[in-house]
């Protein structure tokens, strides 16, 4: 099986952009759990408070032109994407100014022409596709990546088994990032994972697999870059393992019964990638405070954008459904 | 295709005929799905394909619904023209998810900013005993889900023309064909002509009873009408061709002129596709109905394997014969 070793180092100025998307995406989501609580946004809602470290480590890492698959938790990827808070918010208000104008929400967030092909709320769901994207990019000879992001309880679905198996027997352009938080829901890893090392489900399909500390940023994003790079020379897909942490319930508002008690107050302090970032970029408390407050400037202007947007009439739900 | 002769195909080398054709004009079709490679598919419909157009744009996979389907959905999002072939309609269930939650909503959940132009070829039918696991006739679940078409042909003529417009259309389709028709063979036009989506065919005109059939029971309601026409009943067949988007308009007009009404699948009556047909017409020519809708279709078991069961389930000419003329109130004896 062929190896993916990571590369190069990264500059202090990138880190300290990451810096500012991992905090943006950070205040977005508390945000997002506040108007959540205070009955101002429909349906129901996931948040990755913890996980923001794969999402930009990996999307910065992408080039022009490559793509995404998301999941029921996406607000961090479609950020990290590049789409604007605003556009996220408001989609999560219902709005028409929202990415996919209502149609979507949370967990159907789309940014087509920004390469985001959608967040899906079937565990699984999305995989079939990424391969289906990375198969057209090698047919038309383009030096496009498919990507899809997923969680560890997606890996005992059969669309992440057939997905592989397809994947890597025609050697598609495809980066299957796992983003293993340890909690499918609210079940643990011992009682919906029979083994502990989930690279051992890329290797049972031939896949050159990568397995990186999901709460380093540095170290996600060097494997991502060496991850695509494989794929996009032609030489087949990787699977990205990232071990992350879901600082929070499974949905707003989850009273988490299932956590053993301490757990999170535990990981809170020892595995937030925010609080490593800042470490290690030796901030001080005025240069983040500054970056704070440009976060949270940027996510209450979303709000206001969102509030102010503009509701679908009802009739408009007929619309869009065939091209 | 040269010459000026009406040539024959078959239904099979009709389908072939629309995939190989699309694939000649347009580098973006493709096609891919189980054993239709070297051995030419399961039911013969694409052989000789691999060797014209090469194992990139004729792709053998594994065993694998999920993915196959899967795959042409990322493939034509991103604006190929795949056309997946899943090799019994039984097998559909195994891909439901990625048809019913992802081909069918992708485009919608969107907000409309993508498209889906896929093409899922599938086939079954009863009558040469497979059992209950190949052979169903599964159109009604996905005539059920907003975001998909659903084409159904019955003839050599239909099948091309109709094909090469799923192939076109920038949704995706669900394309069924029907196992023992595969042989029946017909004079084609010269060029392939395509058939619009949503237009159903009168197949024979008639006065007294309209028969809205589909798949084999097409046939079968042919071989009725004739029959009834000894009889001195008139019968009308019209094949809706497409079974979503459906064209009302044809059937219900056939009906507001014969009075009387037929629906004829063989897939089982209850919750069947002739259900939202008889529901369509009692709605709109409610005050031109003389009888009864009457509705033909298998009965409410999965096909046995006996010969004698299955020809017992499914429906033949003789109860779209009785159907007829119940509705003109005789017993069809």
């Amino acid at each position: 099986m062929a190896k993916v070793e990571k590369k190069g180092s990264v500059s202090e100025e990138l880190l300290r952009e990451f810096f500012r998307e991992m905090l943006l995406i950070r205040r977005f989501e508390e945000k997002v759990e506040e108007r959540f609580r205070a009955g101002e946004l429909p349906g129901f809602l996931h948040v990755a408070i913890g996980q923001e470290a794969c999402a930009v480590g990996v999307c910065r890492a992408l080039e022009e032109g490559d793509v995404i698959a998301s999941t029921h938790r996406a607000h961090g990827h479609t950020l990290a994407k590049g789409t604007h808070p605003n556009e996220v918010m408001a989609e999560l208000y219902g709005k028409l100014e929202g990415t996919s104008h209502g149609y979507g929400g949370s967990m159907h967030l789309y940014d087509v022409e920004r390469g985001n092909l959608g967040a899906n709320a079937v565990v699984g769901g999305g995989l079939p596709a990424t391969v289906g994207a990375a198969l057209a990019f090698k047919m038309r000879d383009e030096p496009r990546v498919a990507v899809a992001f997923f969680g560890d309880g997606a890996t005992n679905i059969g669309t992440f088994h057939e997905s592989l198996n397809l994947a890597q027997l025609w050697q598609v352009p495809a980066v299957f990032v796992c983003e293993n938080n340890h909690w499918a829901e609210s079940t643990p890893a011992k009682q919906q994972l029979p083994i502990e090392d989930l690279t051992e489900r890329a290797a049972a399909y031939g896949m050159p697999a990568m397995h990186v500390d999901g709460q380093e940023i540095e170290e996600v994003y060097a494997s991502a870059v060496a991850a695509l790079d494989h794929a996009r020379g032609g030489r087949g897909p990787v699977f990205l393992l990232l071990e992350t942490y879901r600082l929070t319930g499974h949905y707003v508002g989850d009273p988490q019964v299932y956590r053993p008690k301490g757990e999170l107050q535990e990981l809170r302090e020892t595995q937030d990638p925010i609080t490593k970032l800042r470490e290690k970029l030796e901030l001080s408390d005025e240069e983040f405070e500054q970056a704070d407050r440009e976060a949270h400037e940027l996510v209450e202007a979303s709000v206001e954008f969102a509030k102010a947007g503009t509701d679908p009439r009802p009739e408009d739900a007929l619309k869009n459904l065939y091209a | 295709m040269g010459g000026g002769d009406m040539p024959e195909l078959s239904y099979r080398e009709a389908v072939r005929d629309a995939l190989s054709q699309a694939m000649r004009r347009d580098g973006d079709v493709f096609i891919m799905g189980e054993d239709i490679a070297e051995m030419g598919g399961s039911m013969g419909v694409t052989q000789g394909m691999l060797d014209e157009f090469g194992p990139e744009r004729v792709r053998n996979t594994p065993i694998s619904e999920m993915a196959l389907v899967g795959t042409a959905i990322g493939a034509a999002i991103q604006g190929m023209r795949p056309v997946a072939e899943v090799m019994y309609e039984d097998f559909l269930t195994l891909a439901a998810e990625q048809i019913v939650n992802q081909a069918a909503k992708h485009r919608y959940m969107s907000g409309g900013q993508l498209k889906v132009p896929l093409t899922i070829r599938t086939q079954g039918g009863a009558g040469w005993s497979p059992g209950a696991q190949h052979a169903q006739q599964l159109e009604a679940w996905f005539v059920h889900i907003p975001g998909l078409k659903v084409l159904f042909p019955s003839t050599p003529t239909d099948v091309r023309g109709l094909l090469w417009s799923a192939i076109y259309d920038d949704n995706p389709v669900v394309f069924f064909e029907h196992r023992t028709l595969y042989g029946l063979k017909e004079d084609v036009p010269d060029e392939l002509e395509p058939i619009p989506i949503g237009k159903a065919r009168v197949h024979r005109d008639g006065e007294d009873v309209t028969v809205i059939a589909t798949g084999r029971l097409v046939h079968e309601s042919l071989a009725a009408a004739g029959q009834a026409e000894e009889d001195g009943v008139s019968v009308e067949v019209v094949d809706p061709r497409t079974l979503q988007p459906l064209d009302e308009e044809t059937i219900v007009d056939s009906v507001k002129k014969t009075n009387r009404a037929v629906v004829a699948h063989e897939a089982v009556t209850r919750m069947g596709f002739g259900a939202e047909v008889a529901a369509v017409i009692q709605h709109q020519a409610f005050d031109w109905l003389d009888a009864p809708v009457e509705r033909v279709g298998a009965k409410f078991v999965p096909l046995p394997f006996a010969p004698v069961m299955e020809e017992f389930v499914v429906p033949h000419q003789a109860e779209v014969y009785e159907a007829i003329m119940r509705t003109v109130g005789r017993n069809g004896d």
